[in-house]
């Protein structure tokens, strides 16, 4: 059992977790994920290493409510514990000195690309952060990502905050004014890495993304998690997750992300009308 | 008496069957198909044995099981000495009895078999093992401590034999596992139906009771290395029997489409996640109205019947040679035909077909002749040339064979793998090229089957305490 140290409710819908979890913590890196499951009954569900504590012995992941299981999992609180949980699993982020390079971090993505961004900047990168989100209530970890940034840029989607418009915009505008970027990564929704990729390709600038298939154990036993990549096919959870995004297929990944549409309706659904689905600690987590 | 001579025991032609669940009804639930023999039942069939001297059976065995001792023992109606007998040799009785292929093992060699069937030696060693399971568990004698600690890496049939056989010793085990449940393919792979899972976990607290450690979602090569258990993790030698659960795919067009499992998500879903309990567990599976399932063997036959249990409406084995070669068990294949699998022999699928959705729709195949025997001696599959056609489906499940895991060997220095990524490890021993490293069952033969991979565990086991013994 896995306990929960800390929670913190970034936004609605949007948790953070930190996790006693010594044997991923001593190896965690920038880039990898851990499987989790909330109980006896539980799906095994990847969340990435949002950050890592090794004397504290912990782990750090956000999530957003989007489903049954993350919504149970935003009704338990600090103290509560989590049945399993096994990482670092995945290929940890390539981590060397590009010389100047952007971290795009799209809603959620902020918190994978956190610490890569980090360690992008430990190397000896200067490092460009833009993060974006749909509105000012949704953004989160600006001071942090600005510590592991030379310099960062926000943007909403409605202008409620900063910048209005997408993370391509400020991309572009970085791309144009900053000659020399040795390399982009970025992570969030798919049609967002989609979107970065179609940009950056026209600049001929490497862009690494992470991809979250659909997994069911993370140690490529299974091959639930198989993505197209240069036409060849790879496993998301040992070979990635992170891959040179002007090669992977988006198309199939957005019909495969769906296959348990249906299901993932059925089960939310009886979720909600089953349970009270609130916390107990009154932080907000499970509305 | 006549002549000094013994009476001629009348010899009942035929094993004694093995009561099962209806296969109308069976092939909608997953409770175990085989119920089992009755008391009488097992005396009966034990006594069919003629226990004889020379006991050709015990060379189709992979372990040695005193076949005819055990068997002698339960014909007397001493199960108490038939579970001790048998547990000499094999440490998952219950396990073996039901999923090992007697038929190419010890039943395949039973003098009985040359007239007659054979001894039914599986169905009785299954009673003798469900027997103990449904009392008291022997008593297990474990060896004063020794000091020593062995890792055991995966807790499949290879790293369970072995951790069992070092902790009786005396030495401290503990096991890592990278899932959330020890058990390897017993839990993940092989169905409720077949191997009810109750049976494998009680196995496993025999396990736990001789003083075994078990650390589950701990996987190797993540969270440490080998070398990092052997230097630092204080572990004096560490066991790797991490099987082969790398799904192989045909690499046709369309496998990637909506619709296209391996054999190891759709079994592992259904078994280890219990999603034929969705919504009530929360793992999900589709399984559509017909589904084809790629390959021969046990695999595909547990994924075939598995889709029928699962709801679908037609479930069919698709196999590029014919009846003959199947590899699966004969008990697998007859089981399967009578809950009204259907079997597609000499085809193969060239191209799946799937619709703008990216769901699967339809698949290509070819006919296929037999040829010349190649080099496994079966006859190879030659296609026709032109004899395309298209089948109607809207599941596949690819069932065409696993290999190693690439996740140990590729991140253990100086362990030697072959070719095809195998452990290189010795047979006699189970000693890989790194010393204080050793390596048994599927990660070394490639997928095989139980008892040899238990075997191999047993093996390293004995050379492990002879390492540790000399080093001081
Ligand atoms: C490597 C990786 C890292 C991830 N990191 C994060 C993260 O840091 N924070 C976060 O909020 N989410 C992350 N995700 C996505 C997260 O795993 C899913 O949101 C979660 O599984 C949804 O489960 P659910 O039951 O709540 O929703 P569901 O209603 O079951 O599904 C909602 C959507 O989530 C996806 N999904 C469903 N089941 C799985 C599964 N078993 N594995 C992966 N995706 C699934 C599907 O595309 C689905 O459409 C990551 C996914 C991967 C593969
Ligand atoms: C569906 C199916 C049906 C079968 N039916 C039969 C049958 O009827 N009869 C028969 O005799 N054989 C059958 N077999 C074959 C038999 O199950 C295997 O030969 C046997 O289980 C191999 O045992 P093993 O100990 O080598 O490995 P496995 O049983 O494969 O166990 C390996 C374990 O190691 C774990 N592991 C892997 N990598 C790591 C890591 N890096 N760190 C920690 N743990 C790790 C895995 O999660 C797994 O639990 C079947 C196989 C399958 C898949
Ligand atoms: S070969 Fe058959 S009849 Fe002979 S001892 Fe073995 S099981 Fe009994
Ligand atoms: S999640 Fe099973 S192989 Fe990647």
């Amino acid at each position: 059992m896995y306990r929960i140290v800390r929670k913190e409710a970034l936004a609605p819908t949007l948790s953070l977790f930190e996790i006693e979890a010594p044997l991923v913590a001593r190896k965690a890196r920038a880039g990898q994920f851990v499987i989790l499951r909330i109980n006896e009954e539980g799906e095994r569900i990847p969340l990435t290493i949002a950050d890592f504590d090794r004397a504290r012995e912990t782990i750090t992941c956000v999530f957003q409510e989007v489903g049954k299981t993350t919504k149970e999992l935003g009704t338990l609180c600090e103290g509560d514990y989590l049945q399993d949980f096994a990482g670092p699993l995945g290929l940890p982020s390539h981590i060397e000195n590009f010389g100047r390079v952007v971290c795009v971090g799209g809603g959620l993505g902020v918190a994978p690309v956190f610490p890569i961004a980090r360690a992008l900047k430990e190397a000896g990168n200067e490092v460009i952060g833009i993060m974006g989100a749909r509105t000012k209530e949704l953004l989160f970890w600006e001071e942090k990502m600005y510590s592991a940034c030379s310099e960062l840029w926000v943007t909403t989607d409605d202008g409620s905050y900063s910048r209005k418009g997408f993370v391509t915009d400020l991309l572009r505008e970085v791309i144009e004014k900053k000659k020399d970027v040795g390399l982009c990564v970025a992570i969030g929704p798919l049609p967002m890495m989609r979107a970065v990729c179609g940009l950056t390709r026209e600049y001929g600038l490497k862009t690494v993304v992470s991809l979250n298939s659909i997994m069911v154990d993370g140690t490529g036993m299974c091959g639930c998690c198989r993505v197209t990549v240069g036409g060849k096919t790879k496993f998301a959870c040992v070979d990635g997750p992170e891959f040179d995004g002007h090669l992977v297929d988006f198309e199939e990944m957005a019909r495969r992300a769906v296959i348990y549409k249906p299901q993932e309706q059925l089960a939310v659904s009886r979720y909600v009308k089953n349970s009270a689905h609130n916390c107990s600690c009154g932080c907000g987590g499970g509305r | 008496m006549n002549g000094g001579s013994k009476p001629k025991k009348t010899i009942e032609p035929k094993k004694n069957p093995m009561p099962c669940q209806e296969p109308a009804v069976r092939a909608r639930n997953f409770n175990e198909v085989a119920l089992g023999y009755s008391e009488e039942a097992v005396v009966a069939e034990a006594n069919r044995c003629l226990q004889c001297k020379n006991a050709p059976c015990r060379q189709g065995c992979p372990v040695e099981v005193d076949i005819p001792a055990f068997i002698g023992l339960a014909a007397g109606g001493d199960f108490y000495g038939a579970i001790r007998k048998l547990k000499e040799k094999n440490a998952l009785p219950a396990v073996c009895g039901r999923v090992c292929p007697q038929e190419s093992q010890c039943e395949k060699y039973c003098t009985l078999g040359k007239k007659h069937e054979p001894v039914a030696i599986g169905r009785i060693e299954r009673f003798c093992a469900d027997w103990e399971l449904a009392g008291a568990a022997l008593p297990q004698e474990v060896k004063p401590p020794t000091g020593k600690k062995v890792a055991v890496v995966g807790s499949g049939p290879s790293g369970l034999t072995c951790a069992a056989d070092l902790a009786k010793l005396g030495h401290q085990v503990t096991i890592f596992e990278a899932l959330h449940v020890p058990g390897g393919v017993l839990m993940y792979g092989i169905p409720e139906f077949r191997l009810p899972k109750n049976v494998v976990q009680t196995e496993i607290g025999n396990l736990k009771d001789l003083g075994v450690n078990i650390e589950v979602n701990a996987v190797v090569g993540k969270f440490a290395v080998v070398d990092e258990l052997l230097n630092g993790g204080g572990f004096d030698a560490v066991f790797i029997g991490t099987g082969a659960g790398l799904p192989y795919f045909m690499n046709i067009p369309g496998e990637n489409a909506c619709g296209v499992y391996s054999a190891n998500e759709f079994l592992t879903r259904t078994n280890l996640m219990k999603a034929y309990r969705f919504p009530e567990a929360d793992t999900p599976i589709r399984v559509g109205r017909k589904v084809a399932v790629l390959g021969g063997g046990n695999v595909a036959m547990d994924a075939a019947r598995t889709a029928l249990r699962l709801g679908a409406e037609e479930s069919w084995i698709v196999y590029r040679r014919s009846k003959k070669e199947l590899p699966a068990r004969h008990e697998e294949v007859e089981h399967a035909e009578e809950e009204g699998v259907k079997f597609a022999f000499l085809t193969s699928p060239t191209r799946i077909i799937y619709n703008d959705d990216y769901w699967v729709t339809a698949m290509e195949c070819l006919q296929y002749k037999l040829g010349e025997p190649d080099a496994s001696g079966r006859r190879s599959p030659v296609p026709i040339p032109g004899s395309e056609f298209v089948m109607d489906v809207d599941t596949v499940v690819v069932a065409i064979g696993q290999g190693p895991n690439p996740l140990v060997p590729g991140t253990t220095e100086g362990l030697q793998c072959n070719k095809k990524g195998n452990i290189v490890a010795d047979p006699g021993t189970g000693a890989t090229s790194k010393p204080g490293v050793y390596a048994g069952g599927d990660v070394v033969t490639g997928a095989a089957t139980v008892i040899l991979a238990m075997g191999a565990g047993r093996t390293a086991a004995k050379s492990i305490h002879a390492y540790l013994s000399g080093k001081n």
